[in-house]
């Protein structure tokens, strides 16, 4: 049980036969996976699958009801959870950006780190910024949500999740809400990310850009990962037939 | 300043019924004063007041304890069913005679709590019911998303209400907080009938004692809550100017 046990050899998402009902409706019947450092996943399957709770699960944002999930040893399924700890781990972002709209760019991305960490408001400023730049918003800092693009808002709620230096990023459908032209920017954000190591698990119906970075592919449906394997197979050669089913209407 | 006392006195004798006493008797205008003094000492205490209880209220009412939200509920029914008039009537009239008396001089008893007291209480607490439902649902406006991805940073339950929740229901809460202030500046001419004596008192009293001043002593009260609610609602104004967030709720 103890985290001081995992080793970055070991996977640093670990789920195991999760469980999940919202009232009598069970979302998750029984779903495991396994993530290594430094990997980057996408879930993807038709809407209402539980693509959604599955990772909200992750970061404690959802309880679930049996089976386990672990992050870099740190079991969630637990009433002590140090939640605070869990999401010093994971960060998260949401479809809608949901950034804070009565903060400028730069001040989202600062908040957490002067709040949660502590840390000094000079320091949290100089990391805040090089993140915006990172993010390509440069000259942007200043503005108000309001003022930005989908595009925008959400490369600021990026950079807003990684102020808190999180080992594992979640991604819940982050292009979903955007216009063709800004989904590629926010990809190149995110594609950035993956190649400087960071563990991703994503959510997505971007299946070119499933196929492009990730290093496996999940296919849940119905609260269950019907079949798995790295894209290169996985787009291929899909055996179940509702994954075919799947693909040939996406694709 | 002679030659305009004589001015009213002469018009006075002219016209009879044009007689602006309170502008050459200075004992009048002496009068007319206080009464102002009084007015705006009344509206600011209860302002503050009003919007204290407002904010508790609030708080209260999102409270886990059931009749703890009970409490407030009745409070608000109670004082958003029931004029304000009776309200003053029945705290001076009824609940004055409840309360404790000390002789500030040896000899004669004083209750503790002076008309001017009750009308400050009443008025309070009636534009306070207001401001508790205003700020609710300022408070229920803020998007459980918003709330969640401070979550999802790391942020507890306080600083999420602080620093999130607060800033946006008060941005929410501005215009129709503008609305009622406007309302209890207005409600506080009926502390006339606990002879609070603000400046409706003193004018009525005026033109008792004058029957020909009566008309210029009517000109004058609409002149003085044209100004008095003027000023107010352009200080309001220039607050919600100033705490409009670029690109963010009605542009
Ligand atoms: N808070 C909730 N309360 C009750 N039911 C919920 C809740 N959240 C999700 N559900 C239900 O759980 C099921 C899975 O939802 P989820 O959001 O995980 O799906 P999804 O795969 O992300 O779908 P989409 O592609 O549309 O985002 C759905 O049937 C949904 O109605
Ligand atoms: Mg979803």
């Amino acid at each position: 049980m103890s985290d001081t046990a995992w080793t970055p050899d070991q996977p640093i998402v670990s789920i195991k036969d999760v469980h999940k009902s919202f009232g009598d409706l069970e979302v998750l019947k029984g779903v495991s996976l396994d993530v290594k450092k430094g990997e980057v996943i996408c879930i993807i399957g038709p809407s209402g699958s539980g693509k959604s709770t599955l990772i909200r699960c992750v970061n404690a944002l959802n309880d679930i009801q049996s089976g386990s999930i672990k992050v870099e040893g740190l079991e969630v399924n637990t009433p002590n959870l140090n939640k605070l700890e869990l999401r010093k781990k994971v960060g998260m972002v949401f479809q809608q950006y949901n950034l804070f709209p009565h903060k400028t760019a730069l001040e989202n991305v600062m908040m957490a780190p002067m709040l949660v960490l502590k840390q000094p408001q000079e320091e949290v400023e100089k990391k805040a910024r090089a993140l915006v730049k990172k993010v390509r918003l440069e000259g942007k800092e200043n503005n108000y949500p309001g003022e930005l693009s989908g595009g925008q808002q959400q490369r600021v709620a990026i950079a807003r999740s990684l102020a808190m230096n999180p080992d594992v990023m979640l991604f819940d459908e982050v292009t979903a809400a955007l216009d063709p032209e800004t989904v590629k920017e926010v990809l190149t954000t995110i594609k950035d990310l993956a190649a400087d190591g960071m563990t991703c698990i994503l959510v997505t119906h971007e299946m070119g850009f499933a196929r492009e970075i990730a290093d496996h592919i999940y296919f849940t449906d119905r609260g269950v990962i019907v079949e798995h394997g790295p894209p290169s197979t996985f787009f291929k050669s899909a055996k179940d037939p509702r994954t075919r089913e799947f693909l040939s209407q996406i694709l | 300043m002679e030659a305009f006392q004589e001015f009213f006195r002469e018009l006075a004798q002219t016209y009879p019924k044009w007689n602006f006493i309170y502008l050459y008797d200075p004992a009048q205008t002496e009068r007319v004063l206080t009464g102002l003094w009084t007015t705006i000492k009344l509206s600011v205490v209860c302002v503050a007041l009003s919007v204290v209880i407002g904010i508790i209220g609030a708080w209260l009412q999102g409270s886990p304890i059931k009749w703890l939200r009970l409490l407030v509920q009745g409070y608000i029914q109670f004082f958003r069913n029931t004029p304000p008039l009776v309200q003053l009537l029945f705290f001076y009239f009824a609940l004055g005679q409840f309360t404790p008396t000390y002789a500030p001089d040896g000899w004669v008893e004083v209750p503790i709590i002076s008309n001017v007291g009750w009308a400050i209480l009443s008025l309070s607490f009636f534009a306070g019911a207001f401001n508790v439902e205003i700020f609710r649902s300022g408070i229920e406006a803020v998007p459980d998303s918003t709330k969640e991805a401070a979550d999802a940073l790391g942020m507890n339950r306080l600083q999420i209400y602080r620093y999130v929740v607060l800033p946006l229901a008060f941005r929410v809460s501005l215009p129709s907080l503008n609305n009622n202030l406007v309302n209890l500046v207005k409600t506080t001419t009926q502390a006339i009938v606990i002879a609070v004596p603000e400046l409706l008192y003193q004018l009525v009293s005026i033109y008792n004692d004058y029957s020909t001043a009566q008309n210029a002593c009517m000109v004058l009260m609409f002149l003085v809550y044209i100004v008095l609610v003027g000023i107010l609602v352009m200080g309001m104004n220039k607050w919600e100017r100033n705490m409009r967030i670029p690109g963010y709720g009605q542009n």
